[in-house]
């Protein structure tokens, strides 16, 4: 058997018409995909195209039997039952939400269900060894002791990968493993796989961000609806971020971020002055001497690394949860506020749409329409009584708005791509009517299309007289869509600029600048 | 309609139907194995006055699961509180409405004090609760260790266990040896069961929302209200309605319209699927937690004073193990340990799939010893089902 495979195929992976089909939704349609030995393939389609289905189904999440087509690998045919399986083959998957456990030392996480034993014993000195070496792989420079809870979203990246080669993979696939990553992180992982291809190893990349594909790929996949669109080689020319839009979208974009009428207003709807916070378990200070305001009708950018304090600005201010000690005052429209919960933030017209969607944004057991109504069920509500109907309705009306993909509002959201639970965390939170709405990466892990549909979104909210704070890591997005630019750098604010003066060196040399 | 139609429809309602149908073969087979006793008038009215003490319980369980907490201490709150009861009675001579309002208050205190540790001091539940255990037991012990057993003698109270709705239409020339007020309730039940069946269809399609298929539908209707008719006659062949079955039902009546139509069960059940997200979607985790767990002091109060009355007396043992039993009712109602899953009339299906095995072997006069090993493995089977069908239906 493993003989007449190798006459087969010379590709390392060759999945040949892989159809899987679940209730109401067709996610991949005769999808045929191939790697080579060596490559870096990337994986990239809008919004519920099928990608991290087609993955799962390799990797044997959904296991064979669940789909119709075949998987060749490394030559044979393959019928993966568990994870497990696709992991003996030299298959390692890397998910978006890390599967690393936050109380465990990185040692521990990096052999963990491959423990290193001596006779019935863990062998630790062994462990730490093996551990230090594929460290250094990925040229990460940390103590394999320290707690992985301890360390950033980069950090806890570069292990998930170390782990992933700790078992001799052959086969590397990383799904939007840079969504969560800064700049610099993501430049930092760009360049270890392009170390890793060096060293033979084939990495699949599954990403939204377009840039680091055309920068790093050897082989482009375009999914659409399930299907497979076309596959570029980037040695004959042919990926480029116009075209990749064009085969994803089935139409041009010709400006990603859309313009608006300007008529900004000067009225202050909200001011924060004098903002400190201290968290009281560390007793570290997170935000010292805040001071900014936000006007009627206008999107206001707050740029800064990851860890800077962006999000913890954004909680302290929305009813801080966190239960920070916080100084200073917050005025909404004019008036004081004390906002000692969520619930008080909402009442004063402030909205915060989460940038970690399935920890803290939405409940994924939940249905679409109850995930959307969850913030204002008193809208729809006479005396403490839900009206279902109007409830399905709303729903309705916000799928079609922002072009949520599901077959209807009742299909539990996790079982949404990733980019339509984001869309469905959004509008959420329009549901409200806020006055002022805080969006914490509105766009991560969101296709081009998608993006471009928020972005109009934003633009028509804003004309209809809502203030919008976007917390973004994406400097091109800061800077294609805001009216002013605060830059955040360790817990400070570092400077005001108006978009006129705004640019990636001024914000980047704010942003490290405390 | 097609068989196909009607496999789908099943096959997606698997997880709901199975424990109708589990509860169906177990009656089926008790039936076949008691001669016809178990089906009985008389002890299909028994199995309910039974099931109502341990079901008030599963009802308050299963918010209480919901929002991912376990509450130990009813059991011998439930004990206790009936004690205070019979106390307030015959040694106090408190009149009995003020005995029962009483009784019910400090259940709701009981409740606000495990609320109090569990959202403010930040205790896990098994620990507080099973502190509250350790804790009611004694309070049971030490109230009546002089008096022992205390006998009560107050009529009302003792009815509320024993008796049963006074059939007024019982001159009536018709149907001698049947109660017909049970048998006009029911009639009336099955009639709004239809007519608010057929409203809410009619909304839905004003609406135009998707709605079965109208042979479906009617399919449904009829086979929901045989079933209930079915019971209301075998009901009214005895004494016909329990005061205990009244209350049983009008408990869970409140409790399910709360759950599945109120803005605060959204609420409850938006804090057991993700309490992080709830409290950023500016539901008070804190609050919720004190309102469940008052419900279930209330709950447990009413339970204690179902027993209590049910013996006429108070017993020093009272309680025991109605914790495990009102858990074990819940989860094969199909709430789920992960929270955020669970429905209260299923949790009402649960205590009686559980009281009828309890009845059902008695009936057979099995072993004690027996009966909690087949307890135990029906248990294990209905989250075995729960589980598997609920991977299945992803
Ligand atoms: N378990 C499931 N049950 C039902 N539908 C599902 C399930 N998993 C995925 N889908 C549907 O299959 C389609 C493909 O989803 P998939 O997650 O593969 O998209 P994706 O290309 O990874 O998108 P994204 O870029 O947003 O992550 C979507 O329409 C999604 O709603
Ligand atoms: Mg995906």
């Amino acid at each position: 058997m493993p003989f007449l495979g190798l006459v087969m195929s010379t590709s390392l992976l060759e999945m040949k018409n892989i159809t899987k089909t679940f209730p109401g939704v067709k996610a991949l349609s005769n999808v045929s995909f191939k790697v080579e030995q060596g490559e870096i393939h990337c994986l990239v389609g809008e919004n519920g195209a099928g990608k991290s289905t087609l993955m799962k189904v390799l990797s044997g999440v959904y296991p064979h039997g669940s789909y119709t087509g075949e998987i060749l690998f490394n030559g044979t045919v393959q019928n993966f039952r568990h994870i497990a399986d696709s992991e003996k083959a030299g298959i390692a998957i890397i998910y978006q939400e890390l599967a690393l456990v936050p109380e465990m030392t990185v040692y521990e996480n990096i052999v963990l269900g491959h423990e290193i034993t001596k006779g019935f014993r863990i062998d630790w000195n062994e462990t730490i060894r093996k551990a230090d070496e594929m460290l250094k792989k990925v040229r990460l420079d940390v103590n394999p002791a320290t707690k992985v809870k301890d360390l950033g979203v980069g950090k806890q990246q570069l292990v998930e990968i170390a782990k992933a080669l700790s078992r001799n993979v052959k086969l590397l696939i990383l799904d939007e493993p840079t969504a969560a990553l800064n700049e610099d992180d993501c430049d930092n992982l760009l360049n270890l796989m392009d170390g890793l291809r060096k060293e033979g190893v084939t990495c699949v990349l599954i990403s939204h961000k377009l840039k680091e594909v055309i920068r790093i790929a050897d082989k482009v996949t375009v999914l659409r609806d399930g299907q497979t669109v076309i596959t570029l080689d980037a040695s004959l020319g042919e990926v480029s971020e116009g075209i990749l839009i064009k085969h994803m979208v089935g139409r041009e974009i010709e400006d990603i971020y859309p313009k608006r009428k300007h008529e900004r207003s000067e009225d202050v709807v909200m001011e924060v002055s004098g903002w400190y916070a201290e968290d009281p378990k560390t007793q570290r200070m997170v935000l010292r001497d805040i001071n900014f305001n936000l006007k009627k009708g206008e999107i206001v950018g707050f740029a800064g690394l990851m860890g800077s304090g962006r999000t913890e600005l954004a909680r302290s201010i929305f009813g801080n949860p966190d239960g920070y000690r916080l100084k200073g005052e917050i005025k909404v429209k004019g008036s004081r506020k004390q906002l000692r919960s969520p619930k008080d933030a909402i009442r004063s017209g402030i909205a915060y749409a989460s940038e970690d969607r399935k920890g803290n944004g939405l409940v994924l057991i939940q249905d679409v329409k109850q995930n959307i109504t969850l913030a204002n069920l008193q809208e729809i509500a006479e005396r403490g009584v839900v009206d279902k109907n109007a409830e399905v309705k709303i729903a309705n009306e916000y799928k079609t708005a922002l072009n949520i993909k599901t077959p209807t509002v009742e299909q539990i959201v996790v079982n949404l791509s990733g980019g339509n639970q984001q869309k469905v965390s959004v509008a959420k939170w329009l549901f409200v009517k806020p006055d002022v709405l805080i969006l914490d990466e509105p766009t991560r892990g969101i296709d081009v299309g998608a993006k471009y549909e928020i972005y109009t979104l934003m633009n028509k909210l804003v004309e209809k007289g809502m203030s919008i704070i976007m917390i973004s890591s994406e400097l091109p997005e800061v800077l294609g869509m805001s009216d002013r630019v605060y830059v955040v750098s360790s817990g400070r604010l570092a400077g005001e600029l108006p978009i006129a003066e705004a640019n990636q060196e001024r914000i980047m040399q704010m942003a490290t600048s405390c | 309609m097609t068989v196909n139609d009607l496999r789908k429809v099943l096959k997606q309602n698997i997880r709901e139907y199975g424990m109708y149908i589990a509860l169906f073969i177990i009656m089926a087979i008790f039936t076949a194995t008691t001669d016809g006793v178990f089906i009985s008038s008389r002890n299909i009215t028994n199995l309910m006055n039974q099931t109502g003490y341990i079901a008030v319980l599963a009802v308050g369980m299963t918010l209480v699961i919901i929002i991912r907490h376990i509450d130990l201490s009813v059991g011998f709150l439930a004990g206790f509180l009936g004690a205070i009861a019979a106390i307030a009675m015959v040694s106090w001579g408190l009149n009995v409405y003020l005995t029962l309002s009483l009784t019910l208050a400090l259940g709701i205190l009981a409740g606000i004090a495990t609320a109090f540790l569990v959202a403010q001091m930040g205790i896990p539940s098994f620990v507080a609760t099973l502190a509250g255990w350790l804790i009611y037991r004694g309070a049971l012990l030490l109230v009546t260790r002089k008096t022992g057993t205390i006998i009560i003698d107050n009529a009302f109270f003792n009815a509320i266990g024993n008796d049963y709705v006074p059939d007024l239409l019982g001159k009536l020339p018709i149907l001698p040896e049947v109660h017909k007020l049970t048998l006009l309730l029911g009639l009336l039940t099955v009639i709004w069961f239809n007519i608010s069946a057929v409203k809410t269809r009619r909304s839905k399609q004003a609406y135009n929302f998707e709605v079965v298929p109208m042979d479906m539908f009617v399919l449904k209707q009829l086979f929901v209200s045989a079933i209930l008719l079915c019971i209301t006659w075998i009901l009214a062949g005895y004494n016909g309605l329990s005061w205990t079955l009244i209350i049983v039902l009008v408990v869970v009546g409140i409790y399910h319209f709360v759950a599945s139509q109120t803005v605060l069960g959204r609420h409850i059940y938006a804090v057991g699927g993700n309490p992080e997200a709830a409290e950023l979607s500016g539901i008070s985790v804190k609050k919720i937690t004190y309102v469940v767990f008052a419900s279930m002091g209330l709950l447990s109060a009413l339970s204690g004073i179902l027993f209590a009355s049910r013996l006429q007396s108070a017993t020093t043992t009272a309680g025991t193990l109605f914790e495990l039993d009102a858990i074990a009712a819940a989860y094969i109602g199909g709430v789920s340990a992960a929270g955020g899953v669970g429905k209260i009339a299923s949790s009402l299906i649960g205590a009686l799939v559980y009281m009828s095995l309890t009845n059902g072997m008695n009936l057979m006069q099995i072993d004690m010893s027996l009966q909690y090993i087949v307890r135990g493995a029906v248990l294990a089977i209905a989250v075995i089902f729960d589980v598997t069908t609920r991977r299945g239906g992803k």
